[in-house]
């Protein structure tokens, strides 16, 4: 009895791997050529994780020593920054905005957005990069934060000329504005959180 | 009184590299500076210098010529010109 049971499941594990194998050889092949096309393409573009992640901590310094520690601490904690539009009448080409006070939203390799902090009206996305084309290490694209250092600078700089050199879409074009009210309300919370935090020390420091 | 500025320029793969530096008080260092500002511009980066505004108010001053850096300037940052993306 034992041993037509051992038969049985001696020639039901040879029929399975006869049923399973070239599915199973198939998956490790496919698997192992894939991570030679990525290693082949990575060293094509000769593209470097390691360098990537220094050369982003170098522009993060950089980005540091030029805002201010309120600025910092917004693209450190939320990812963008947040600059005030200095323009009478609002971005030029954009939505006018009668006076009220407007910001842009800056994100790495992302689109300037501007909008109506009292109201959260999105006014326009200013579609704007910075190439260099010398392409070092066979891109064009600066690390993330020098891009935003770069549309920082621009920014504060000579905002008009920015505007106009960008191409100017509708709100959504690229940016989800969902995401953006998100990021506004995640903006709102970090602003009460540090008055809160200054209030605090305010008190320690004067008790 | 003015002291050493440093030229720094924005890389993609490697953040910001050291282009040139120098006492801009010593005229030969002057000199080498202003050389090395006309070719960044040559090859078509914009230059500005981060300042400090009324009230702490930080910002930066797009410079197109050596003279408007302002004397006492520790760095300029150099940066690909902005162009306008899809």
């Amino acid at each position: 009895m034992l041993l037509a049971l051992s038969a049985t499941a001696i020639v039901i594990l040879v029929l399975l791997w006869e049923v399973c194998w070239p599915s199973i050889s198939e998956r490790i092949e496919r698997h192992k050529a894939g991570r030679a096309r990525v290693a082949d393409s990575d060293t094509l573009n000769g593209y470097d994780p390691g360098r990537e992640r220094r050369a982003e901590q170098r522009a993060r310094e950089l980005l540091r020593s030029c805002v201010n520690e309120e600025e910092w601490g917004m693209y450190r904690d939320l990812g963008f920054l947040r600059v005030w539009g200095a323009m009478a009448d609002g971005p030029q080409r954009g939505s006018r905005t009668n006076g009220a006070p407007y910001a842009y939203l800056l994100y790495p390799h992302k689109p300037v957005v501007a909008y109506l902090p009292q109201t959260g009206r999105l006014l326009s996305e200013y579609c704007v990069e910075f190439p260099d084309e010398s392409r070092p290490y066979g891109s064009a694209r600066l690390p993330d934060s020098d891009d935003v250092l770069a549309k920082w600078m621009a920014l504060t700089a000579d905002e008009r000329r920015l505007i106009t050199t960008a191409n100017m879409h509708l709100p959504g074009r690229q940016v989800d504005p969902k995401q953006i009210k998100r990021d506004l309300w995640r903006l709102g919370q970090w602003e009460r959180a540090r008055l809160r935090e200054a209030g605090r020390s305010g008190r320690v420091s004067a008790s | 009184m003015a002291g050493s500025m440093r030229f720094l320029r924005m890389k993609p793969g490697h953040g910001e590299i050291l282009v040139a530096a120098g006492d801009v008080d010593v005229p030969e260092e002057e000199r080498e500076l202003i050389e090395a500002f006309r070719r960044q511009l040559d090859e078509g980066l914009w230059a500005a210098v981060p300042t400090t505004g009324s009230g702490g108010r930080r910002q930066a001053q797009m410079v197109r010529h050596f003279d408007e850096i302002p004397r006492d300037a520790d760095r300029v940052i150099f940066f690909p010109r902005a162009a306008g993306g899809s």
